[in-house]
């Protein structure tokens, strides 16, 4: 950290907020102390000054006080560099504690502080980490929202900046990663996962994409703004409705171990014992499921304690699992 | 950590530092130090730099004026910086998107609390708010049960009163009956846990709510042990202990699901999309069910004791249908 910087900076920030006119690089640099005499040197730090400037979201704006000025200058205004007024109520303050709780730790754990902070720095009361803690155990709630997943810093950002990206993608049982150019519309965290959702370039279709199954880096792949998100677009349901389960249509019946099968006597159309007579330590039990792949992996995951009557090819299923755990 | 902070990091924290204190008329130095996170020194620092900041136009001037006499800091003359900076759209995308979760959270009492916050803090963010509906956390309620368990949970917490619960453990196929003191209602991922002294296990532990068979507000109070620390979920929900049986698996490209799912001590890549997985468990129940989920897809390396169970496991079943 270099105080100096800091100084300058701070300088520059008041310099331009004060200025109800555009100032010229030059007038900059009589106002401001800190800029070095050569003008090379100047040109190159007073460059870094304004990027520095912009990546902490201030609105540096270029424009000229005459349409004959050469050259451009700059300035603040102080209706864009304002956080607006804003009052809460003692209720909305002491949720906004629990907000800024959410992503400790994740991905924007720092953008929510920073945010705390500013809103802090408007006078709004609001609890800090401790106090947070405290208010806490009085709520006895404790949300939490992970991003272990290295792609969502890269396609949050890409979501933001409305850029396309490319990353390579292992899909559900392949083996080999896939190149994939996307559009992304948006982020979504439902059932505990991140996924990305948008438009998949190559195959000129709406695709969902599961963040932990992105092998490698995320690439953006176009410039800011180049993405458009069609009109309508709800992020939210086209991942519910990529990851919703089928609709249970079919029946199996199944023999059930008394006393065992919890899982499987869970949602079950209906349970009785088994009246075949020679077998009273067994239910039978008759459920819905979607998918035979999925129910099969379910039963055979219950071992002994399960056996499926019907249909036949959930039996074939579920003996194929048991026939390979052997193989 | 000041080694740690870079220029425009400490440029945020000084423009925020004089509204801050703008806002309030006058502040003490230690409160304002553990509200911005630094020492009472580096406090200090920030406000003689403030102080000193020096503009020449053409005459120079000193536009901020400051005091912390006494310990009360006062700023006498903020110029153009005693209003904050506006919301960046980071920032105001993780409030507002962690806002629109708890909205959803089963049993949140404040939801008109936090939809006038939401609609105050969209006004205020104005176009940096616009980002944050691209993204959206959806709470798993698994179905109205979870909700009024959530209610139960939050009501006994309140009381400090225990709970009976009916849990499934899928691990051992049970149904579980025990008593647990509540410590906590946790939204992790997305989904209710349950957290609370387990009089059954003598620990701490954290129930799923879709797990949950029936639940049960008691009238006894709740009384953890003095000394029971709830588990910082914030280190993950999968805690290895040393007594955990270190499990091998190697996963087909169909079965790589797996490392998806559970927490892995280690995951290697093998040839043809094959994983070779190390899983720690307590309970090698949950591995075996898995194995035999899995048919061809996993197999067990190792222990030798567990591959016998899953192969003993897999020929009774097969008997079953040899008729």
């Amino acid at each position: 950290m270099s105080k100096r910087k800091t100084e300058r900076l701070l300088g520059l920030v008041v310099c331009l907020l004060s200025t109800g006119r555009y100032l010229t690089a030059e007038q900059i640099r009589q106002a401001v102390p800190g800029y070095p005499e050569p003008d090379e040197l100047f040109k190159r730090m007073f460059e870094r000054d304004k990027e520095d400037l912009r990546d902490l979201g201030i609105p540096l704006e270029t424009g000229v006080n005459h349409p004959f000025d050469e050259d451009p200058g700059y300035r603040i205004r102080p209706q864009a560099y304002e956080l607006p007024e804003l009052r809460l109520e003692a209720d909305e303050a002491a949720v906004l504690g629990l907000a800024a709780r959410v992503w400790r730790r994740a991905e924007l754990a720092g953008a929510a502080a920073g945010a705390l902070l500013k809103l802090r720095a408007a006078g709004i009361d609001t609890a800090g980490p401790q106090e947070a803690d405290e208010r806490l155990s009085r709520h006895g709630i404790e949300p939490r929202l992970g991003t272990p997943e290295p792609a969502f810093g890269p396609l949050w950002e890409a979501v933001r900046d409305r850029r396309p990206v490319t990353f390579s993608y292992r899909a559900a049982g392949r083996s080999d990663p896939q190149r994939r150019e996307l559009e992304p519309w948006g982020v979504v965290n439902g059932h505990g996962r991140w996924y990305v959702a948008g438009r998949d370039r190559g195959r000129d279709a709406t695709r969902v994409f599961r963040l932990s199954r992105i092998a490698g880096p995320v690439k953006f792949c176009g410039p800011p703004g180049s993405v458009t998100v069609p009109a309508g677009t709800e992020v939210r349901e086209l991942v519910r409705n990529w990851d919703a389960a089928p609709a249970p249509e079919h029946t199996a019946v199944l023999r059930v171990r008394a006393g065992t099968g919890v899982g499987l006597r869970q949602g079950a159309v209906s349970v009785r014992p088994d009246g075949s007579g020679e077998s009273p330590d067994w239910d039978l039990v008759t459920t819905r499921f979607a998918d035979v792949g999925w129910f099969a992996d379910y039963t055979a995951s219950f071992g002994p304690d399960a056996v499926v009557l019907d249909p036949p090819d959930l039996r074939e299923a579920v003996l194929r699992r048991l026939k390979g755990v052997l193989a | 950590m000041t080694a740690s902070v870079t220029s425009t990091e400490r440029l945020q924290r000084l423009l925020a530092l004089v509204p801050y204190v703008v806002s309030r008329k006058s502040v003490g130095l230690a409160e304002t130090a553990s509200a911005f996170g630094v020492s009472e020194r580096e406090l200090v620092d920030d406000l003689n730099l403030l102080w000193c900041v020096e503009l020449r136009a053409p005459d120079p001037y000193c536009p901020i004026d400051l005091s912390y006499e006494g310990g009360e800091i006062v700023v006498s003359q903020a110029e153009s910086i005693a209003r904050p900076l506006r919301l960046a759209v980071d920032e105001a995308s993780a409030l507002l998107v962690a806002l629109r979760m708890l909205a959803e959270v089963p049993g949140m009492e404040d939801r008109s609390a936090l939809s006038r916050l939401i609609a105050k803090l969209e006004a205020a963010a104005g176009e940096a708010a616009s980002a944050s509906a691209q993204v959206a956390v959806q709470v798993d309620v698994p179905d109205a049960g979870a909700e009024a368990y959530a209610a139960q949970i939050r009501a006994a917490l309140a009381a400090g009163r225990r709970l009976h619960l009916n849990y499934y453990v899928p691990g051992r196929d049970e149904a579980t009956e025990r008593d647990v003191d509540p410590m906590g209602l946790h939204i992790v991922e997305g989904r209710p846990y349950l957290q609370g002294w387990c009089l059954r296990a003598e620990a701490m532990r954290l129930f799923r709510l879709d797990r949950v068979l029936s639940l049960e507000v008691l009238d006894v109070p709740a009384s953890p042990p003095a000394d029971a620390v709830p588990v910082d979920v914030d280190q993950g929900l999968f805690r290895p202990s040393p007594g955990d049986v270190p499990v091998v698996i190697e996963l087909s490209a169909a079965g790589r699901w797996v490392a998806e799912y559970y927490p892995c001590e280690s995951v290697a890549e093998l040839e043809d999309g094959r994983l070779r997985v190390v899983l720690r468990t307590p309970d090698t129940g949950m591995v075996r069910r898995l194995a035999l989920r899995l048919g061809e897809d996993g197999r067990i390396v190792s222990p030798p004791s567990l591959v016998t169970a899953v192969r003993e496991a897999a020929t009774a079943a097969l008997a079953n249908y040899v008729v």
